[in-house]
């Protein structure tokens, strides 16, 4: 009997041939992630636990990036038990302010995650690094604390869905429009407990940005990982940047789905998700008179260079709309630079936007952008929760970057296509 | 294991930060995050619930970020048990690990309603309601989330799993 590319990857790393659906396996991780909000909690579990040591310094990874740079007193603290952690264990991968960016954009970019591992993080978008054919999955502190401590995790092992998306992807649809499109159809608990394989077409032609952006709203179907097979993209993107050797992992042909899912992408319009569910999307010429008070570009999601790329493609010449806000934050530094050195950060200043240092900032309500009551924002993140980004009053609206530019310029949601 | 309280009802697509907000979450304190337990689901939650009672939600409770903080806040603030026709998948991780009951029945999570006292037994999985008399199944846990619990969670588990390894 085949095996999916999740399945294998779990059988590899519990030291078995083969595993099914419904097996619970105690498997050896590649990598344990953490950040400012998580890893302060697992620290504290860690101490717990007894052991000297943890147990590799060189496959623990901890990113101060959602209060940080710190936005308060009681954030500096939290920050501040993960440093003298990182410090104290001499953890290799600890990434200071101004070497920083959102871990899911940097650990990627740092080649810390690769095909064919298995990652956990203390981080429920733990699952963008699927789109490097990683097994990669969100789990709490505690689970992260006896990772840190054993380097092994429990799994229960998730059947998969696959999706094939046929056609060629139109102008202006992107990894965004897919995935909002896709959750749109299953619902927030259309992937639950399961594994999701992006296949076909389409996906062969997205670059290694849109699928991230894929595999990062994995966790938005409820689902426990979304998996790309590597393929010529994605060796390109990892040449000179992966830290380690690396198995690629691939389905078998006769390997057993849940359930498969087709789409023909050839007509999908670019997709904007409503208040308060990343479920509620539809398309962005379907979305009526909705007047914006703020538009953010960036995060885990939608904050790498294709991103900002898009984003300042639609901006070029044209002014933010005087009665709204743009908040660009480019997710790490080396994009930061990268942005600033294709002059389209200029082109950002130019039409009105603020620019920030990496961070999540507003992407959870932290800071850097918070809503007040009764506003409605456009970002390109990827929750529209009640109170994600400010007051239990405000809105939140999903989207790629091409349309959050678009509307930041027109002051509305608006299809690229009508500003340019 | 047995509990009883007076139910809470929610509905489906509870998320981690109607549960707990972001913005309370520049602090790891159980008893600070407690204080803003399902703030942003209904605002005026901690001043009418009492310690022992019990959240009953629809299906995906839990859903969104994999913050520890979400059910830490729930066993801090008192709530002695939820049940729900489903849960998202790291917050029935995270409250295995952490020692919070739950239970998954969609036949209990359409029935109950606000106010109704309830009794739960966790060995047996049966959630009974006190006020009509009915009893509901739940969806039993897998052998080793059980032994999971029985150790009073993960930590306690691992500590004696790397004791037994000295020795
Ligand atoms: S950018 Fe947003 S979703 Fe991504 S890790 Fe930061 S807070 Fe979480």
């Amino acid at each position: 009997m085949g095996m999916t590319m999740a399945e294998k990857i779990l059988a590899r790393h519990a030291g078995r041939e083969e595993v099914a659906p419904g097996d619970l396996v105690l498997a050896r991780v590649d990598l344990v992630l953490g950040n400012d909000i998580t890893a302060p909690v697992a620290i504290r579990e860690f101490y717990r636990i007894g052991v000297e040591d943890v147990f590799d310094r060189e496959r623990i990874a901890l990113v101060p990036d959602h209060f940080v740079p710190n936005k308060d007193i009681q954030s500096a603290e939290q920050a501040k038990i993960m440093r003298d952690f990182a410090r104290k264990f001499n953890i290799l991968h600890y990434f200071e302010v101004g070497r920083m960016g959102v871990e899911h954009a940097l650990l990627p970019e740092a080649g810390l995650t690769l095909p064919g591992e298995l990652i956990i993080g203390a981080d429920s978008h733990t699952c963008t690094y699927g789109a490097l054919g990683a097994f990669a999955t969100g789990v709490g502190s505690t689970d992260m604390a006896a990772a840190m401590a054993t380097g092994e995790a429990w799994f229960k092992v998730p059947a998969t869905i696959k999706f094939i998306y046929r056609g060629k992807l139109p102008p202006w649809v992107g990894g965004k429009d897919l995935i909002l499109h896709t959750i749109g159809d299953i619902g927030v608990d259309g992937g639950l407990y399961k594994a999701l394989e992006f296949t076909g077409e389409a996906i062969e032609e997205l670059d290694m940005d849109g699928r991230f952006t894929m595999s990062n709203m994995a966790i938005e179907a409820g689902a426990k990982a979304g998996l790309i097979a590597p393929d010529a993209t994605t060796r390109d993107y990892l040449k000179g940047r992966a830290s380690r050797p690396y198995r690629e992992a691939f389905s078998d042909e006769d390997a057993c789905y849940e359930k498969v899912i087709e789409y023909d992408v050839s007509n999908l319009e670019p997709q904007v998700a409503f208040p308060h569910l990343p479920e509620n999307a539809r398309p962005v010429r379907e979305a009526g008179d909705v007047i914006l008070d703020q538009v953010i570009i960036g995060s885990c999601t939608n904050g790498r260079i294709e991103d900002m790329r898009a984003a300042a493609r639609v901006l070029e010449g044209k002014k933010v709309h005087k009665g709204l806000r743009l908040i660009i934050i480019p997710a790490t530094q080396a994009i930061y630079r990268q942005a600033i050195d294709e002059g389209l950060v200029h082109t950002f200043l130019d039409a009105g936007a603020a620019v920030s240092t990496p961070t999540c900032g507003p992407c959870l309500g932290g800071y850097m952008g918070i809503l007040a009551r009764g506003e409605k924002a456009l970002a390109t993140t990827n929750r529209n929760f009640v109170g994600r980004m400010g007051h239990p009053e405000s809105e939140v609206y999903l989207s790629g970057p091409a349309v959050a530019a678009a509307s930041a310029v027109t002051g509305r949601i608006t299809h690229p296509e009508e500003v340019l | 294991m047995e509990y009883r309280g007076k139910v809470w009802v929610f509905g489906d697509d509870v998320d981690t930060d109607a549960i707990i907000p972001a913005r309370y979450l520049n602090t790891s304190d159980p008893g600070e995050l407690a204080a803003h337990c399902m703030e942003d689901a209904d605002p005026a939650f901690m001043v009418k619930m009492q310690p022992g009672d019990m959240l009953a939600a629809g299906k995906n409770f839990g859903c969104g970020s994999s913050r520890e903080h979400a059910p830490i806040a729930i066993k801090a603030a008192g709530i002695s048990c939820v049940i729900a026709a489903s849960f998202a998948r790291i917050f029935y991780r995270n409250a295995i690990n952490i020692g919070l009951p739950i239970l998954e029945s969609p036949e209990a999570s359409k029935a109950l309603q606000e106010g109704q006292e309830v009794q739960v037994d966790l060995k047996a999985g049966t959630i009974t309601n006190l006020s009509t008399g009915e009893v509901f199944q739940a969806t039993p846990f897998p052998d080793f989330m059980r032994q999971l619990m029985d150790a009073g969670g993960l930590i306690p588990y691992v500590q004696q799993k790397v004791a037994g390894q000295k020795g």
